[in-house]
């Protein structure tokens, strides 16, 4: 088996073209917590990837889980890590691309999955589609603060990580999230209350 | 070049002298006695009473007079107001009195650049975690960026608040600490978003639990889960910044358990783990003034005017100019 890459939480292994993600026990946490998150985030992942696909999200195809193993089998998709390319684009493609990204996680919105990692690192693209991929810290939850809270983890690692085209792509990003979510504006709305709360913003 | 920095951004007052070399010559930090939580006009009152002795002990200690210092730096933020501004105002009036130049800096970015000082950590992660912030950054062309960060309470504020609602006493940190090492797991939430954090939920749930079950096992069960958040958090963030050093900043890093999930955590990665000494982890003196230094060698410059505090003051709002 080739170890085709090695995450914070997993190893990923590419045999006969499918993809093995397999979630690495942590010496750091006790066995207890440990095993709970491993299974909880493996079973979650898997439920969500097809979930998310069946509200019109690209996804891999699961196609086998093993909770002891703590491993979920699905097809190879063969494409960059849009965190990779940002930087290469167009600003017409950078545009084209976030409001595709927007678009796509306001489908997830609508059927009430959060993906619980929003970031470039967990999306591809592959033939000009975007999959959305680890939703290990997903969840169904149909709450405004749990779509806000989403809305916000994206906003916060454009800004760590894309800081030189942050506002390009978050006015791209949120463009294609209104397009296709009529309460958006509402969830929209609710990232910045959250924000607004938390320890570290700057007085505006 | 000899830098006072004054710092005291809560419920300490620390003053260091410093110099361009990075020798610290005095850091002598007052610690106000806690029964509750801080109050920022008492805190506030605290500072103005014990600047005076305080920076004539560190005077003493460095074994320099105030026609040394070449330098005045100050903690502007972000913190508690009424704090900042008393320690703005004993910046200001050292810096009238003897004509010195003066530099207000940002409490967060001066944690990592002490860490890095003393440390010899070059270009390491930092986790950040204390009373009032929990924060993980890396310097990334110019600015130190926040990759992960609580959303609403800090570290130390969750367990502090813990203590206080079951009475356990103050400062909570170390009472947990201790009461932790005869306890067993009960499961309390968990909760980790992309690389930021929350622990108002497992505040909540962990004064309920310890209706249920013993003290000593809430301790323990809160430490792990708190820490191991933390630490996965930080683990994603030395995953997706590719940095290979992580260093420790803050009063809560002091917590023995924390330091060893994070060196487990590091070993893992093959990253290095750099802890600095205990007097520059918390909040401290030296720290501002060691900030102070590299600023103004770096070019940079206050008028009077333009030392007016800031409450609410990003990491990743600093340029770093001197890196």
């Amino acid at each position: 088996m080739e170890i085709i890459a090695k995450g914070a939480e997993a190893n990923l292994y590419l045999e006969n073209g499918v993809v093995i993600k397999e979630r690495i026990r942590k010496e750091y946490r006790i066995p207890e917590i440990d095993e709970t998150l491993r299974s909880m985030r493996t079973k979650r992942e898997a439920k969500l990837l097809s979930l998310a696909r069946r509200a019109g999200v690209p996804t891999p195809v699961v196609l086998d889980v093993d909770t002891k193993r703590k491993s979920i089998t699905m097809n190879y998709i063969d494409g960059e890590k849009v965190k990779y390319i940002v930087d290469t684009l167009s600003k017409e493609e950078l545009n084209r691309l976030f409001s595709e990204i927007g678009s796509l996680a306001a489908k997830l919105h609508r059927s009430h999955i959060i993906h619980g990692d929003m970031t470039t690192s967990n999306m591809l693209l592959s033939r000009g589609r975007v999959f959305f991929i680890d939703f290990g810290l997903g969840e169904v939850n149909p709450s405004l603060e749990a779509k806000g809270t989403d809305l916000l983890v994206f906003r916060k690692s454009v800004r760590s990580t894309h800081f030189r085209r942050e506002k390009e792509i978050l006015k791209a990003f949120f463009a294609g999230y209104r397009s296709e979510y009529p309460d958006g504006e509402e969830v929209i709305e609710r990232m910045k209350r959250i924000e607004r709360r938390g320890r570290y913003v700057s007085a505006r | 070049m000899i830098c006072l920095g004054i710092e005291g951004t809560a419920e300490k007052l620390g003053v260091g002298i410093v110099t361009s070399d990075g020798e610290i010559l005095a850091n002598i930090t007052k610690h106000m006695p806690l029964r509750e939580g801080i109050h920022p006009r008492e805190a506030a009152q605290h500072h103005a009473q014990n600047i005076k002795p305080l920076l004539k002990k560190a005077l003493e200690k460095a074994g320099v007079s105030l026609d040394e210092v070449d330098l005045i730096a100050f903690s502007r933020g972000p913190g508690l107001g009424p704090c900042l501004r008393v320690v703005a105002v004993a910046a200001r009036a050292l810096a009238l009195k003897y004509r010195l130049p003066i530099l207000g800096v940002n409490h967060c970015v001066a944690h990592i650049e002490i860490g890095r000082l003393t440390t010899g950590a070059e270009d390491p992660l930092t986790v950040y975690a204390s009373g009032g912030n929990t924060q993980v950054t890396a310097y990334v062309e110019g600015r130190y960026r926040v990759f992960g960060e609580t959303l609403d309470i800090a570290l130390g504020n969750c367990i502090d608040q813990f203590a206080r609602e079951l009475e356990l006493g103050a400062p909570g940190g170390p009472i947990v600490e201790k009461l932790a090492r005869n306890g067993s797991y009960v499961e309390l939430p968990y909760v980790v978003k992309g690389m930021d954090l929350s622990y108002s939920g497992l505040l909540t749930a962990a004064v309920k639990k310890a209706k249920e079950v013993s003290v000593a096992d809430v301790c323990f069960s809160l430490q792990e889960t708190a820490f191991a958040m933390l630490v996965e958090v930080a683990e994603r963030a030395l995953a997706h910044t590719e940095k290979e050093e992580v260093l420790i900043a803050g009063g809560v890093v002091v917590n023995r358990r924390l330091q060893e999930m994070l060196r487990s955590m590091c070993a893992e990665h093959g990253a290095a783990f750099f802890a600095p000494p205990r007097d520059v982890l918390g909040d401290n003196g030296a720290m501002i003034a060691w900030l102070g230094i590299l600023s103004h060698n770096s070019g940079m410059k206050q008028s009077l005017e333009d030392t007016h505090v800031i409450q609410r003051w990003r990491t990743d709002e600093v340029e770093v100019l001197w890196r």
